[in-house]
């Protein structure tokens, strides 16, 4: 009996430790749900009651590379109006794409906003492996706090349009 | 009696948990696919036995090509380095995720003199319906289909389910081979080790 519960132990803990490590993959980003902690590979911008768009992308994804002048064209319309560009940010994770791939895919398509890499998928099974390019709304509240109001797989094509959603659903002014 | 049973019930989850968490594969798949990639789960890393190596002089061959003719390795001697990237089955996970990255990144092939071969065991039209997802490719697709895997089991990168293993063969403009990478099947290459070893031709 002792030693079946020494099996047990070792195996819980092993099991503990492995899921951990492996990072167990959660489920997608849920509107008015809240981001699980990316870190330490990506840190939630906070602009006050503002808003952040988080694009999940792979320099390896074919609708991704034909998505990236639109979603140019959609940081440049923010950048272009007064009012968006201190509450919206912008910016891309590259799931399972290392430094140097991320690099890449910000030189090939001249992108000017925030690119970070997740070279071991650790980011992409913490929002629960979702296909790319996937985009995620998040409202920052003016206590710091968040709240997804966005959560959506594959290209978003119009960036004025989608622009004028993401203020619709965010609430913002 | 009713303990034990427990014990052993716990026993087995932790062994299914265990299991499971071995088996993940990481990988992101492009929307591109949308339902149609097939998952195999984790594969033995490698499952070949090489029967090429570096500084020898690359065997020949010629295969047909999704874009129509056929391709012989020898059109490329005293003109262009060649990279060779077997990959393992259309329609599958990191394969899928592998060759349109190489296809944003011509210039740096270019750069380099390089022309990239694709390879797969696939026929023509599963090469064509596959690649057809990933854009339009600027370098050729050759299908190794039959004989069933000729040129692969030359290489000896033929695992024993008629699979080609994912490897890159660097071959420089005398045919000889300067570089051999046979990856892990579950993972993509790094493209920076990739232009790293081209680079060095130079």
């Amino acid at each position: 009996m002792i030693q079946i519960k020494h099996v047990i132990s070792i195996m819980l803990m092993f099991t503990i430790l492995l899921g951990g490590s492996m990072g167990w993959t959660a489920s997608l980003p849920v509107v008015g749900g809240i981001l699980p902690d990316l870190s330490p590979g990506f840190s939630l911008p906070k602009p006050k009651d503002g808003v952040v768009i988080i694009e999940i992308f792979s320099m390896y994804c074919p609708y991704c590379q034909k998505e990236a002048p639109n979603v140019n064209k959609l940081y440049d319309k923010i950048q272009a109006n007064p009012n968006l560009k201190s509450k919206i940010r912008l910016v891309g994770i590259g799931v399972g794409n290392s430094p140097y791939e991320v690099d890449v895919f910000r030189k090939k398509y001249s992108i000017n906003f925030p690119l970070y890499s997740d070279g071991d998928f650790v980011i992409h099974k913490k929002l629960g492996e979702p296909r790319t390019p996937y985009f995620i709304g998040v409202k920052i509240n003016t206590d710091g706090s968040h709240r997804i109001f966005y959560s959506k797989l594959g290209e978003f094509g119009d960036a004025d349009a989608f622009l004028a959603e993401m203020v619709r659903l965010s609430g913002i002014k | 009696m009713k303990k034990r049973g427990s014990s052993k019930f716990i026993i087995s989850c932790c062994a299914v948990i265990m299991a499971l968490a071995i088996a993940t594969a990481a990988w992101a798949i492009s929307d591109a696919y949308k339902e149609n990639i097939y998952n195999p789960g984790a594969l033995k890393p490698i499952d070949s036995k090489l029967k090429v190596k570096m500084g020898q002089k690359a065997l020949d061959f010629t295969l047909p090509a999704v874009g129509g003719g056929k391709i012989a390795l020898s059109q490329y001697r005293g003109k262009k380095n060649v990279v060779l990237s077997f990959v393992p089955a259309a329609w599958t996970p990191v394969c899928s995720d592998q060759w349109p990255g190489y296809n944003i990144v011509r210039d740096m092939f270019e750069a380099n003199e390089a022309i990239l071969l694709g390879i797969t065991v696939d026929n023509i039209p599963t090469l064509f319906s596959w690649t057809n997802q990933m854009g339009k490719l600027w370098f050729p697709v050759l299908s190794d289909f039959y004989p069933h895997g000729k040129v692969a089991q030359q290489y000896g990168i033929l695992r024993t389910d008629g699979v080609a293993e994912r490897a890159i063969f660097i071959i420089d403009k005398k045919g000889v081979i300067r570089y051999i990478d046979v990856h892990d099947i579950n993972q993509r290459p790094s493209l920076e080790v990739l232009i790293t070893e081209l680079e060095k031709l130079k």
